[in-house]
């Protein structure tokens, strides 16, 4: 339960420090970093359009989106106190449910009939297809680690002694969040600041939506972000007093939104054909995780 | 508890044991709910067929012995006995696919089908016959007791493997789904390729043969079905094929679950074993209810619109709303995604992997890990080729005029319904399934004593599906009242300022799958011919493109056509004249009596 309420409060200032630290680095002073939410609250009190094309699924497609990002934060947990939800194999769950709201996220796109929406729709299934692995590889090996399969039991049974464990953490990390950047349709995959259709995958699949649902919709985007972080979070909580813990998370929470400032500051987006083999590089690095571990528990010898 | 009897079936064949144990009567079932709902589906379906009564009579006379033959095969122990209701099987389903016997490319994928289901009796009489040579009788003991070599046991099972569909054996599938009619597809995807799935879940609960090494080819097999299937479904454009390659992807899937089981069972691990077999038995029954309801809807889509090819169709969840909420539930269900039943036995398999991966020796654990992969990559697969199947038959707008649809009656929905209720049921309280399951998974040697230890991450899932409809529910409601008293306005779509937007616009299949494509042109057979559009007043151009099944071109039709251009060459001694056949015969009477007579 616990970080299920701080992954929402991270969510809050989560994209305004994003933003912040891309102001500050291209000599702006920027806005507040509670300007996204606001721009969302805004939303929230405005009235809707919907294209005459569109049917119940674009209507359902926000909704459903916003719900799976919830039910997935409702099983990361916070170090050794688990989510809401807490199971064997609920990062299998995790995944899945993520990929539900893709899902209707797509077909909701699909609905418009705009030849761009469909372009945004095909770049993110194919996309999100190759980065699952990623994630799937990189919880194995943090399985295989620990000897457990939730998440609970993983995180609460990673102790961080000797150097290799400290290598697979960081490199875990690092994994995760290349795949917080992807899943948002963040640099160096998309950028979501260059308003040119063409170019586009995540915004240029809600260019129809408006209103209420265009902020479930940003909402949900600020939420996802929140939860990767919260994941690369646990991997240094572990069993430490919730005292320390809180500091810590909001810690993590920071010094990612900061990073990922710094990367989309300091990077160009990628061709769209390179985003494949970018995306698919990053499971060969999580299969040097888990062959790195196999290598450490000696399985190999 | 087994029901159980003894059957005397003359000289020949001998007794004959009738048994059904948990494992048939799991299958028995699943048949049962497949067929009462593709009889429901096939009534209304039919009805478009009026004109041709003697042939729709015969099909239900035929549907009924299918039927039967199934339910028979399910609880026969004499290989003999079965050999004969499996040539019924085949027999009364081939009469069902060429339903439309007037149509050419129907009864050619018939013949196909048949030969191919013939070839799958050839290889099991052998491998039967084998172990009955060896152990002298033909009763399914036996096969326990068989301690020879492997070979029969191996040709047993690629006998059930072609009548399942496993890659290299699916050629027939992608044939025969498009021809038949729709209740048939459903029906056929839904149980008929399961019953090869049965025959090879019963002959490894029997075997004693090294279920470990089993395990892999049987895994490695799996997993590239699966992956093969559901890469060829993405490029395919007639609704019906794409989802028959999609049985090859499930059949993987199921094949998946089996090849785990075998080595948790082969390395003595209950666990593995017990997530192993629960999950391709619970998948056996999720991919017969959500594929036998695409295969409806895709039956209400072809009768409502007079096409299957969905570059023609689109905006389709207008016209058809139940239709198109239908084929979105089977959607999600197959793509794996919860709430509905399709997590449930892919979570199983997956369970089952990650515990291997954690116990298993370094082959082990590198075979895990890609298995993993595999099973992941063929998750977004599938969701990449079910969002282009629903969003470019059933969203947008329509890309031709295809006539103007009426949704039918609920007299099509029922069945459908019916299905989508218990595919939900199962999704939300898997619970209840494995339990009923349990019986069925203890048929399998090295599995757990109790399954339900082993499946305790059902109770969680249950409630975290719960949990997800009711949120999904509950923001419904929030944004039905936040937005009330709020203005709603209903406008054209986006266009980027251009203002006279056409159907012709939107993305295709085509254009949706094209990176792709691009991305795995190494594996997918296709190609693309036309001419460039040249100068500056270019003149009719064409341009078109297709995929191909590279396996079968390069397996079946070019060793096909190799021996064809052989046997080309003794096409000589055909040449219609009675005295060379008279000649011909002479010959050969003087040869057997000469050779006779040297010899003897």
């Amino acid at each position: 339960m616990i970080s299920f309420v701080l992954i929402i409060i991270s969510a809050l200032f989560f994209n305004g420090l994003i933003i912040r630290t891309k102001s500050v680095c291209s000599g702006r002073r920027g806005p507040g970093i509670f300007q996204p939410i606001k721009d969302v609250w805004r939303l929230f009190r405005k009235g809707t359009v919907y294209s005459t094309t569109t049917g119940w699924v674009f209507r359902a497609a926000p909704i459903v989106y916003l719900a799976s990002v919830l039910m997935a934060c409702s099983v990361v947990p916070f170090g050794e106190r688990g989510g809401i939800f807490s199971f064997e194999g609920d990062f299998v769950f995790f995944a899945y449910i993520l990929a539900l709201g893709k899902f209707f996220c797509i077909i909701g796109a699909l609905d418009t009939g705009s030849s761009f929406e469909g372009m945004g729709a095909a770049r993110e299934s194919l996309y999100s297809m190759l980065a699952e692995p990623a994630f799937f590889m990189t919880v194995g090996s943090l399985a295989l680690l620990t000897g457990h399969s939730s998440f609970a039991d993983i995180f609460s049974a990673i102790h961080l002694s000797g150097a290799l464990s400290y290598a697979i953490a960081f490199v875990a990390a690092a994994v995760f969040l290349v795949l917080e950047l992807i899943e948002n349709s963040r640099l160096p995959v998309d950028d979501p600041k260059t308003h040119l259709e063409l170019t586009m995958i995540h915004e240029v699949m809600i260019l129809d939506n408006s209103g209420f649902d265009l902020g479930l919709i940003l909402s949900t985007g600020y939420v996802k972000f929140a939860m990767y972080s919260a994941i690369i979070a646990n991997l240094f909580i572990g069993s430490i007093p919730t005292v320390w813990a809180v500091p810590l998370f909001f810690g993590v929470q920071a010094v990612s939104a900061v990073a990922i400032g710094l990367i989309e500051s300091f990077t160009a987006r990628f061709r769209m054909n390179h985003n494949p083999q970018f995306i698919f590089a990053l499971t060969s690095v999580a299969l040097l995780v888990i062959f790195g571990v196999l290598l450490a528990a000696g399985n190999f010898s | 508890m087994d029901f159980s009897f003894l059957l005397h079936c003359g000289p020949f064949i001998g007794d004959v044991r009738l048994v059904a144990d948990s494992l048939s009567l799991w299958f028995m079932a699943i048949i049962c709910l497949v067929f009462g709902c593709g009889l429901a589906y096939g009534i209304g379906y039919m009805k478009h067929y009026g004109e041709y009564r003697p042939h729709v009579r015969l099909h239900w006379v035929h549907y009924a012995v299918c039927f039967l033959s199934m339910l028979a095969l399910c609880v026969v122990r004499n290989t003999l006995a079965f050999l004969v209701c499996w040539e019924i099987m085949a027999l009364s389903s081939f009469m069902l696919i060429i339903f439309e016997s007037w149509r050419k490319e129907v009864v050619e994928a018939g013949i196909n089908f048949f030969i191919q289901s013939h070839i799958s009796v050839a290889l099991l009489s052998v491998g039967f016959i084998a172990i009955a040579h060896q152990t002298g009788s033909y009763d399914f003991e036996n096969i326990a007791k068989y301690n020879g070599s492997a070979w029969p046991i191996v040709l047993i099972l690629a006998g059930f493997a072609v009548k399942a569909g496993f890659v290299p054996f699916h050629t027939w599938l992608p044939k025969a789904h498009p021809a038949a009619p729709a209740h048939i597809s459903g029906v056929m995807s839904g149980v008929i390729i399961k019953i090869g799935i049965y025959g090879i879940l019963r002959t490894i609960s029997l075997t004693t043969i090294d279920l470990e090494a089993a395990g892999y080819v049987i895994l490695a097999v799996s997993a590239v079905s699966a992956l093969y299937g559901v890469m060829l479904a993405i490029m395919q454009h007639n609704l019906k094929r794409l989802l028959a390659y999609h049985s090859i992807e499930n059949i993987g899937i199921i094949g998946m679950g089996i090849g785990i089981g075998c080595i948790g069972a082969g390395t003595a691990n209950p666990y593995i074993a017990t997530a192993g077999f629960a999950g391709a038995l619970l998948h056996t029954l999720n991919h017969a209810l959500f594929k036998s309801s695409l295969f409806f809807t895709a039956g209400n889509v072809y009768q409502a619109t007079h096409t299957l090819n969905v570059e023609k169709l689109g905006g389709l969840a207008k016209r058809l709303p139940v239709t198109a909420l239908f084929f979105l539930l089977s959607s999600v269900a197959i793509c794996g995604l919860p709430p509905m039943n399709g997590f449930i036995s892919e979570m199983s398999v997956y369970l089952g992997m990650f515990r291997w991966l954690g116990t298993a020796d370094a082959a082990g654990a590198v075979g895990a890990a890609f298995a993993i992969i595999a099973l992941v990559l063929v998750g977004g697969l599938a969701i990449l080729c079910f969002t282009k199947a629903f969003g470019i038959v059933f969203l947008g707008t329509p890309r031709t005029d295809i006539p103007p649809a009426k949704e039918f009656g609920w007299s099509r929905h029922w069945p459908l319904a019916l299905s989508a209720a218990v595919m939900l049921s199962i999704g939300l309280f898997p619970q209840l399934y494995v339990n009923l399951a349990a019986g069925a998974i203890d048929c399998f040697p090295g599995t757990a004593s109790d399954t339900m230890d082993v499946a305790r991450w059902t109770v969680g899932v249950s409630r975290a599906a719960i949990a997800a409809v009711g949120l999904i529910a509950l923001l419904f409601a929030v944004r039905a009242l936040a937005n009330r008293g709020k203005k709603v306005r209903e406008g054209e779509t986006w266009g980027c300022g251009y203002t006279a937007p056409t159907s012709r616009i939107q993305y295709t299949a085509t254009s949706y799958t094209r990176t792709y494509a691009e991305l795995f042109s190494g594996i997918l057979g296709g190609g693309n011919r036309g001419d460039e559009i040249q100068g500056v007043f270019p003149d009719e151009a064409s341009f078109e493109s297709d995929s191909y099944d590279a396996l079968e071109r390069n397996f079946i039709e070019k060793p096909l056509n190799g021996y064809r251009r052989f046997m080309d060459k003794f096409s000589f001694l055909q040449n219609g004249h009675l005295q060379y056949y008279i000649l011909y015969g002479i010959v050969c009477i003087v040869l057997a009596v000469v050779l006779t007579l040297i010899f003897a």
